[in-house]
């Protein structure tokens, strides 16, 4: 038979793959990461170095991450091919009832924190219930969401902004890491910390190659290896520099960082990412192979109502005032993330690394053309035209593929 | 050179990196039946776009020849017009519009934009006659069966005056006695001057009716047989098919069957939207270890729902009956459960309910057995590359890593990887519907291997097929069922055709009848 010649060869010798594999396997991540740096280095030069300097890396972290953080939650949803239309009337609501309770009725500002999201988790229950039990199209049970929440968040603040938080609350999104090390005008701290992330990466790298070469897989290269991690070894480093050079690490980058790596775990490395995307490549089949697709799919709202709770807060404890109009148009920034990062508007694909590259791509081309005098009328329409392109790109790299 | 209707001359056709067609060469006789055999990506289907002008002139080299005239198809409007229509495996209906409406459809009846619905109907009704489909043209298509669906296909194909059908697979989702319909209907279309040209794999139908064969081997034509000569027979087209002597179609079976394994009592099912008819009734059953049974049936004789029934009741309202594994009671309350009591359930469609087609082979594989491959709740994923690597071995998967999306894979290879999936989750009792559906020759070989081995492991297998041959060569016993019941229960001995096609027709009402009668006859 045929087929018998083709039988794997004995792999009596460590295979590397070459550098070509290695590339096409990865093709979709490296694209991503190749678009946000031209962009990047675009407007780096448009705005003559502007973008990069120290104030405006950590400006664009400030003003971005309440958006990063909702993407990681629609990204969830995104993969078990649903959408949440209400993220930002949830955020707007959680702000208003934190601001209620810290500023109105003087309730503990690390309570308040943990009810708002509580009460997160509960409207993420109320749509995930809908969705996942009644079966209703998540567009449906989250454009209802939308109005409702977006209704309550002007019943609860009678249509009038409160303010201010005090200090503790606000320092979530403004306050930086205090510097323990001391030190005149470099952030020592901050130093220290990029220089040892950035060693625990390399050593977890390390070791994650050499399981693989326990186990007799075919390598990666083992130059572009040490080029990898060579490169993300000194942009950590370089990163930690700049932040050092102004204030330091902020709150929220340490907040954001936490949930980047944990949702990065749980959705390559455990069961539970497993049975996420499973959901969202074919749901059937991931009901006969013994996945509880209600319980998931619910369990993925809840989860999107803490991030929109806890997105809420960010955004109030940034702006020092919980208002009517917070969380105007913050869905569609998150949905636009996720999919400008990869993910499929048809479930089952796409990443929390891709999702913040995508928010990231965002957040610099709102930041770049602000810094350029483009006006909020022209950037809308700019962002709805890369959005366009970055998913057309996508789906024509696809069907080349094919 | 007028008997010639279609000549098809040396048509090659690439697509990047892969010659699909390689001089392939087709002459279809006016007023004959012409079968295109050959296995999966042997460049049947590829072959008939070309002829439809699915893939325009140009887009290919060669020569099409319809009547003697050359022709250049730029669309399939093009090859309509003069007469040739294909019907596709999958059938192309809008299950939301009539069959009036479906029939007409891009052919609309109409005056400058405005349909005229009187002669829609009038034309429809005709055309519903033609094929001998009773229905109202106002139906839904949605609401026929398949069967039915079919022979709206083959109306909507006669609107458009055909001359020369093809039909790509017409009977693979039909049951035995649509099928024989379907088959009579070419007949008759063959008597009123209409040539055909079918695609099957399914050699029996294509002896019953065909008038001459050609065979595609690797993009190639080998060889046009006719049906006429008396030494043509499945063994013969096979062996064209394959390319060499295929002596067993059937793994040899030496079954070592020991003690029972699974058993069903007084097993009920509802229809989990109309909760008032049942869907199983009083189903009783057992499997052994080492022992392969079928369950024959005809198209929605409820062997799937009994199947999905049993595996965590996935299907289905109001259950009632109780199941044993080794004798002990168990309740099977949901696929978790099932497959933690050890319970694996091959779906009858791979690529609707079996396999996740964008994630790669290994995902695939590990997902029905996640705790193997874990600590805790942590994938370890070298170890689930090794695993799907030994399964890549182990089954003959063909492909160049585990890291292949599963959706890029043969129909036989695809099959693989359900079956890797479900042997890893290391059940006692395999339910496989349907395994070898849409899957060619050779590679139905090898599945068949496989069942049998997994069976010398001791396992249980309970196997649904539509393809009666198939029952017949692996099962050791055989269950019939019509209309939610067991109507009969054969051992492998007493099993022939007739003998299940009698049970699978017998209906409770003349439960007497039907036993005695089938005592006589199996008597004679």
């Amino acid at each position: 038979m045929q087929s018998q010649l083709e039988l794997p060869k004995k792999q009596d010798k460590q295979q590397e793959l070459s550098v070509g594999q290695v590339i096409r396997n990865n093709m979709r991540q490296y694209t991503m990461i190749v678009t946000l740096t031209v962009i990047m280095l675009l407007f780096q030069l448009l705005t003559d170095g502007l973008l990069l300097k120290p104030l405006n890396i950590t400006n664009l972290i400030l003003q971005n991450a309440h958006i990063l953080v909702l993407a990681i939650g629609m990204v969830l949803v995104i993969i078990t091919g649903h959408i949440d239309l209400s993220v930002g009337s949830v955020a707007a609501f959680v702000g208003a009832v934190s601001g209620i309770m810290i500023i109105n009725h003087n309730v503990p500002t690390f309570l308040a924190i943990i009810i708002s999201l509580l009460l997160g988790a509960v409207i993420g229950a109320w749509q995930g219930f809908w969705v996942a039990y009644v079966k209703i199209p998540a567009f449906i049970v989250t454009l209802a969401g939308m109005l409702i929440f977006r209704g309550l968040t002007m019943v609860a603040l009678e249509g009038k902004s409160i303010a201010p938080y005090p200090d503790a609350f606000q320092s979530m999104s403004a306050g930086f890491i205090p510097d323990w090390l001391g030190g005149g005008s470099l952030h020592v701290t901050t130093m220290v910390i990029g220089f040892v992330l950035s060693l625990l990466y390399v050593f977890n790298e390390w070791k994650a190659r050499n399981n693989q070469l326990s186990y007799g897989f075919d390598l990666q290269p083992a130059g572009l290896f040490i080029a990898k991690l060579a490169v993300i070894f000194i942009v950590l480093n370089l990163f930690a520099y700049v932040l050092a050079t102004y204030e330091g690490i902020p709150n929220i980058l340490v907040i954001l960082g936490v949930l980047v790596l944990l949702y990065s775990f749980v959705t390559n490395q455990t069961t539970a990412g497993r049975h996420i995307y499973a959901i969202g490549g074919n749901e059937k089949a991931a009901q006969l192979s013994g996945i509880k697709t209600k319980k998931v799919t619910f369990w993925v709202f809840v989860n999107m109502g803490v991030l929109s709770a806890l997105s809420g807060l960010l955004f109030a404890a940034r702006l020092n005032a919980a208002t009517p109009k917070a969380g105007n148009l913050f869905e569609l920034d998150a949905i636009a993330a996720c999919f400008i990062g990869g993910a499929s508007a048809y479930g089952g694909i796409g990443t929390v690394a891709g999702a913040i590259i995508g928010g990231l791509v965002m957040g610099i081309m709102n930041n770049g053309m602000s810094l350029l005098g483009v006006g909020i009328d022209w950037q809308q329409g700019i962002k709805g035209f890369v959005l366009l392109a970055a998913v057309a790109l996508d789906i024509y790299n696809k069907n080349k593929a094919a | 050179m007028s008997d010639i209707l279609l000549e098809m001359k040396n048509i090659i056709k690439e697509f990047p990196g892969v010659k699909a067609l390689d001089g392939v060469s087709l002459k279809v006789k006016e007023g004959e039946i012409h079968a295109l055999c050959g296995e999966n990506g042997a460049g049947k289907s590829t072959l008939m776009k070309v002829l439809s002008g699915v893939y325009p002139h140009g887009t290919y080299s060669g020569e099409i020849l319809f009547n003697g005239d050359a022709c250049a198809f730029k669309t399939i409007k093009d090859s309509e017009q003069l007469g040739i229509v294909i019907i596709h495996q999958e059938l192309a209906l809008v299950p939301y519009l009539s069959i009036a409406e479906n029939i007409f459809l891009g052919n609309e009846q109409s005056r400058r934009g405005i349909i005229n619905w009187h002669q829609t109907t009038i034309k429809t009704k005709e055309l519903l006659k033609k094929v001998g489909l009773k229905e109202n043209p106002d139906t839904k298509v949605g609401d026929i069966g398949v069967g039915k669906q079919q022979l709206v296909e083959i109306a909507k194909a006669l609107s458009k005056n055909a001359k020369l059908l093809i039909l790509d697979e017409p009977t693979a989702s039909l049951n035995e006695k649509d099928s024989e319909n379907l088959l009579q209907l070419m007949l008759e279309f063959k008597k009123q001057g209409i040539s055909s040209i079918i695609i099957s794999h399914k050699l029996n139908e294509i002896e019953k009716v065909a008038d001459s064969i050609t065979i595609l081997r690797d993009g190639q034509s080998v060889e046009t047989l006719s049906m006429k000569d008396s030494e043509v027979n499945e063994d013969r087209i096979i062996k064209g098919m394959v390319g060499r002597d295929l002596t067993h179609r059937y793994p040899d079976r030496r079954p070592n069957i020991r003690q029972t394994i699974f058993e069903v009592k007084k097993w009920n099912v509802h229809h989990p939207l109309h909760a008032h008819r049942k869907v199983i009734d009083e189903v009783d059953l057992h499997v052994r270890s080492g022992e392969i049974v079928g369950i024959a049936g005809l198209m929605g004789a409820g062997r799937t729902e009994l199947a999905m029934s049993l595996f965590g009741k996935s299907y289905g309202k109001k259950i009632s009956g109780q199941t044993f594994l080794r004798g002990e009671e168990v309740v099977l309350d949901g696929v978790d459960k099932a497959i933690g009591h050890g319970l694996a359930y091959v779906s009858e469609d791979r690529k609707d309910s079996g396999l996740i087609l964008m994630e790669d082979i290994k995902t695939n594989i590990s997902l029905a057995s996640l705790k193997q491959i874990c600590s805790r709740f942590v994938v370890n994923k070298n170890k689930e590359v090794q695993v799907a690597e030994e399964y890549r071995r182990k089954l003959n998967i063909k492909t160049p890593s585990v890291y292949q999306k599963a959706g890029l894979l043969s129909g036989g290879n695809q099959q693989k990887i359900v079956l890797s999936k479900w042997i890893l989750s290391n059940p006692e009792l395999l339910i496989l519907d349907e395994p070898t559906r849409g899957i060619d020759v050779g590679a139905k070989y090898e599945i068949y291997t496989i069942i049998d081995e997994l069976a010398q492991q001791g396992k249980g297998i309970l196997m649904i097929s539509s393809e009666l041959p198939e029952l017949l060569g692996m099962c050791d016993r055989i269950y019939v069922m019509n209309e939610g019941r067991i109507t009969g229960e054969v051992t492998r001995e007493e099993a022939s055709q007739e003998v299940l096609m009698r049970y699978m027709t017998k209906r409770k009402e003349s439960d007497h009848h039907a036993k005695s009668a089938g005592i006589t006859e199996k008597a004679r």
